[in-house]
This record gives structure tokens, sequence and C-alpha cells, in this order.
């Protein structure tokens, strides 16, 4: 079954659901951990890399990541230096397509003069290029490229370099974000995220079919729309997966965003200016490149914390892992307001690691019902959704326009983030309110979807127009002070 | 005294919400604030027919907005006299 995007999260799942498999049988021993590149590359089997040792050794440091890689290093972004195959970097290059035209629109339009000309054809004098682009938009036939490393490309932080003697990607720490951008569009499959999954597998053995301590999944909202391109595998039936694996109970993180969605109204009428905080890649870009702006970021928690905190407090000795599409997450988990709530947090691809591992064919399940959330909480997986539900809340709260006016700017994806809170350090924002997503389209786009289709959004928004409870208020009635 | 009503998925569909309220306002009504604690719980173990409750520590499935009442009567009010 076809569940990924691209092949390199079909090679990270082989890995994650060999490890998975393992760990439920309770035979992740040093001599079954060594034995797994042979399994996963056998002999044989067709070539992506230049031998079979490398392949296996490539899949030797796939293990360790899933296994939960260094504790001793927080980010939870690595790179596989072994797997990174040095794309090249050249910078901007003429192409076989450079026709040796008259009109060198290239060397006219470089404000270097940075293009000669051997033999009629351009050529591009490195110790003078800047990489401006320009002779690429000017060439009439396209015989102009600049090659960048999609690592590089993708990371829009600087956290990214090459390192100038081995040619190996390189990861600043102190510049990542943990938004997972580079291990989505890495082609070679050489940034990985780390692994909870064996702690995860732990939690439910030991649980001994939830009859020592419960399981709790806390399920993102984009949960709907991952497997768009299998249209059988319906959310209903992925629930039933779920349960299947040994979790007691399937809860929307979609109440959770509820919750929030009212309180981040009330904070932002009180204090007037706010950036979300649901997004932890949002919230470490603002604290690594925006510290004046820390003050204004929201004191709520993020809505898989806020729900995970009211399960605590419902079942004190519950066990609670949140899935869902992001990595930032991981990251997210370590932090001392959230590390009590959340036990342990899982990607889609991780979960359907688990599916694979305990050989389950979600396609033939029965439905469960997922049913927690109002239609605002669920439409938090989407950009926009944030600030749509927040403008609810206001209303709900009773706030008027003459009490509070206000002005939301929804940022989907790290360069609209990027421009608001540029503009809100210097003070030159006209919005109150910056809904900040960092993965583009929002949370349907996060790197650990399996899907990134069209269609994503959509799903989200059906799945929202289901839920029973049409406002805010009714979906967290429940939760009033009398009745906790 | 405690009662924790499912607010489960399952149960959510089955109308727990509604349930939930009635009791809120019976107890209020009654006057059993200081008696009776109300709680939300996720998943008491019966999904399927109605809405599943606890009372202390016994499981009865099968309540709705028809019976809630009654119920109360029965297994609270009774209980608490």
């Amino acid at each position: 079954m076809d569940f990924f995007d691209n092949d390199v999260q079909q090679l990270k799942h082989k890995v994650l659901s060999e490890i998975a498999k393992l760990a439920f049988e309770n035979q992740l021993t040093a001599e079954n951990i060594l034995d797994m590149a042979s399994v996963i590359v056998p002999e044989g089997a067709e070539r992506m890399r230049c031998c079979i040792y490398k392949e296996r050794a490539i899949v030797g440091e796939r293990v360790k990541l899933a296994l939960g890689g260094d504790a001793k290093k927080p980010n939870m972004v690595e790179v596989l230096k072994i797997a990174c195959d040095e794309c090249p970097v050249e910078g901007i290059q003429i192409t076989q397509s450079c026709r040796g035209c008259i009109a060198h629109k290239c060397a006219n339009s470089c404000p270097k003069d940075a293009i000669t000309f051997v033999n009629r054809r351009a050529e591009i004098v490195k110790s003078k290029c800047i990489e401006c682009g320009r002779c690429i938009s000017h060439c009439s036939y396209g015989a102009i490229v600049k090659q960048t490393r999609p690592c590089v490309n993708a990371c829009k932080v600087n956290a990214l370099s090459i390192d100038k003697d081995t040619k190996k990607a390189v990861i600043k720490d102190d510049k990542c974000i943990s938004c997972g951008a580079c291990v989505y569009h890495c082609p070679f499959g050489a940034i990985m995220d780390k692994s909870y999954i064996t702690h995860a597998i732990r939690m439910i053995r030991e649980s001994d079919a939830n009859q020592i301590y419960k399981i709790y999944a806390v399920v993102a909202p984009s949960l709907v729309s991952q497997y768009a391109n299998v249209p059988e595998i319906t959310t209903g039936k992925v629930v039933t997966a779920i349960k299947q694996i040994g979790f007691h109970s399937v809860i929307e993180a979609a109440l959770g965003a509820d919750m929030v969605a009212s309180m981040e109204a009330e904070e932002l009428a009180e204090k007037g200016f706010l950036t979300s905080s649901c997004c932890p890649a949002f919230v470490s870009y603002i604290q690594k490149n925006y510290p004046t702006l820390n003050e204004h970021i929201s004191h709520n928690l993020s809505p898989m914390a806020q729900i995970a905190k009211v399960i605590k407090q419902m079942d004190p000795t519950g066990k609670v892992i949140f899935i869902g599409p992001c990595i930032a997450k991981k990251a997210e988990r370590q932090y001392e307001s959230v590390r009590d709530y959340v036990d342990c947090v899982l990607t889609f691809e991780e979960m359907q690691a688990l599916f694979s591992a305990m050989n389950l064919d979600v396609e033939t399940l029965r439905e469960t019902p997922l049913d927690n959330a109002s239609y605002f909480g669920r439409i938090f997986a989407h950009s926009g959704g944030l600030a749509a539900a927040v403008e609810h809340a206001l209303k709900e709260h009773g706030i008027t326009q003459e009490q509070f006016d206000y002005k939301p700017i929804s940022c989907n994806g790290i360069t609209e983030c990027k421009s608001a809170l540029l503009k809100a350090n210097k003070g030159l924002l006209s919005e109150n309110f910056i809904e900040g997503m960092i993965c583009e389209g929002g949370c349907i786009g996060g790197p650990a979807c399996l899907s990134h289709s069209s269609k994503d959004k959509r799903l989200v928004s059906e799945y929202g127009h289901l839920a029973i409870e049409k406002t805010i208020a009714d979906a967290i009635s429940i939760f009033d002070e009398n009745a906790l | 005294m405690n009662i924790y009503v499912c607010i489960g998925s399952s149960c959510h569909q089955n109308t727990s919400y509604f349930v939930m309220k009635e009791m809120k306002h019976l107890i209020g009504e009654n006057s059993l604030e200081e008696k009776v604690r109300l709680l939300p719980a996720f998943c008491l173990g019966g999904c399927g027919d109605g809405v599943t409750i606890k009372i202390d520590d016994e499981l009865i499935t099968g309540v709705g907005m028809d019976n809630v009442t009654d119920l109360f009567k029965a297994r609270v009010l009774n209980a608490c006299l």
C-alpha cells in the first residue's frame, strides 16, 4: 500500500516498523539491532547507493535515531553524515542550453561583470559572481540555473550549512527550530528526526493492556487528511487501529484547541497584542530571532499540552502520547511546562510504523467514532484556522469591537511569519494578533505527514463541519469549573 | 459520592454532554453540591449503547435523556437522603 509521498519516507518506514516489531515482542537485543541492517537491506536487493555496505551503514545510522538517538544532543533533527550525498554547491551555472546568442542579456543584466564569453558561449567568473540571480531571469533560453542544496533551500532559518572540508550538511543547533523542513526535503533521506517509538511501545507493554495504567492517544486534527491517497482508510478505521495497538482511548487535540482559542481570546483582549503559541517551531523562531517579542508570545499551552493537562487531571496515573504531523512537538515535549502532561510524542509516520509492525490492515477494520471537539478546534490544522477560532471566541465571550478591535494576520509558512515578526519588532505591524504556522499550509503541511496533498485542507474543513458542537463554548462546557 | 460521566467519543455522540448538563441541573435543584461530585471521564469502557456513567465504583450503561431523571432519583437522590 502506498501511503507516502516519496520513497525516502518509505525507507524510514521500513526501519521504524522493523524496530517497532522487535520492541512489541520485547526482542530489542543487541544482536537483533546489529542484524537489522542486513534484514532491511538483504543480499540482491535493488541498489540505491554505490554498494550494499554503504546502504547497510546508512540503515545502521537510521536505526540509532529510531531508537531515540543521542540523549545528550537536545536537537530533534540530525544529519546522517554517511547518507548525505554531498550534493554539488556550484552556485550559478551556465548549462548546455546556452545558444551563444548575440543579445547577451545575461551579461548586460549582471551588476558585477561576472559573465564573459568563450567561443561565443557565456561563462561565469566565479570570483566576481554574487549569486544575485539576475542573469537567470534575463536569459531567454532558461539556460542559467542556480544549484543549491535542497536542505539549504528548505531551511529558512539559516541553520543549515555545508562543512567546507567534508562537504556534508551541518545543522547549527542554536539556529535550528526543529521544524523538520530539511527532513522532508532532503532527496537522499540524509536528515532524520529522533524517534521515541520504542518509548511509546514500552509504555504500552508495561501498561499490561491498560490494566496498570491507561494510555491515552491525543491525535492532531490533521489526522483526517493523512490517508488522502487511500480513501478506503477512513478516520474511524484509523482510530480503531490506534486502539488495537494498545491505547485505552483516542482523544482529539482539537478539544485542547477549543480551550486554547477561548483562553487566547481573553488574553488577547486584555493585553492588546499577542503572537500565537500553538506552533512550537514558531515559538522557537521568535525566541531565537526576535527575543524582544518574547513577552508577546501567548502564555497559553499548545492544544496538545492543554488537553494532556486535562487528561492528567482526570486520570493522574494515565499516560498521554501525542500523535501528530510535527517534529517540533518532540522538542516542545521537553519544555518544563509540558513534560509533566505529555509523556511521549509520535508522528503520523511513526503511527503508520506501529500499524505495520502489528500487521494491521487498517482498511478492513470497523469504524470507531472520534468526536470531542468543535468545528473551530478542528480547523486549527490549517493555516487561518486559529485566527478564525479566536475571532469566534471573542464573540462568544461578548467582547465587542469597541472593547477590542481584532485585527489578525495569519502567517502561512515561515516566510510570512518572518515578514510579520520583522514588522512587529519595529512596531510597524498594523495587526494585533499574529497566527504563526511555520509549515506551509499549517499543520497539514507538517514534515511527518503521510500525505501532502491538495485535498488536505478540504478534508480538514469537512471533518470540522461534522462536529456536534457548533461553538467553542459548547465544546468546552463540560470542563467548566463546577464540573471539574 | 462521585459520579463520572463518560465524555469519550462514542458517549459524546450518544448525548453525554446533555446527560452531564442534566445531571448538573438535578444536583443543583436538589442542593446536593456538597454531597455529590460530578466528573467527566474519557472512556469508561462501555462504548455502544447510550451513555456510560460510573457512580462510585459501579458502571451503568445505556443512560440517555429519557432515563437520566429516573436514574438520578433511584441511584443518587435515594442514596443521599
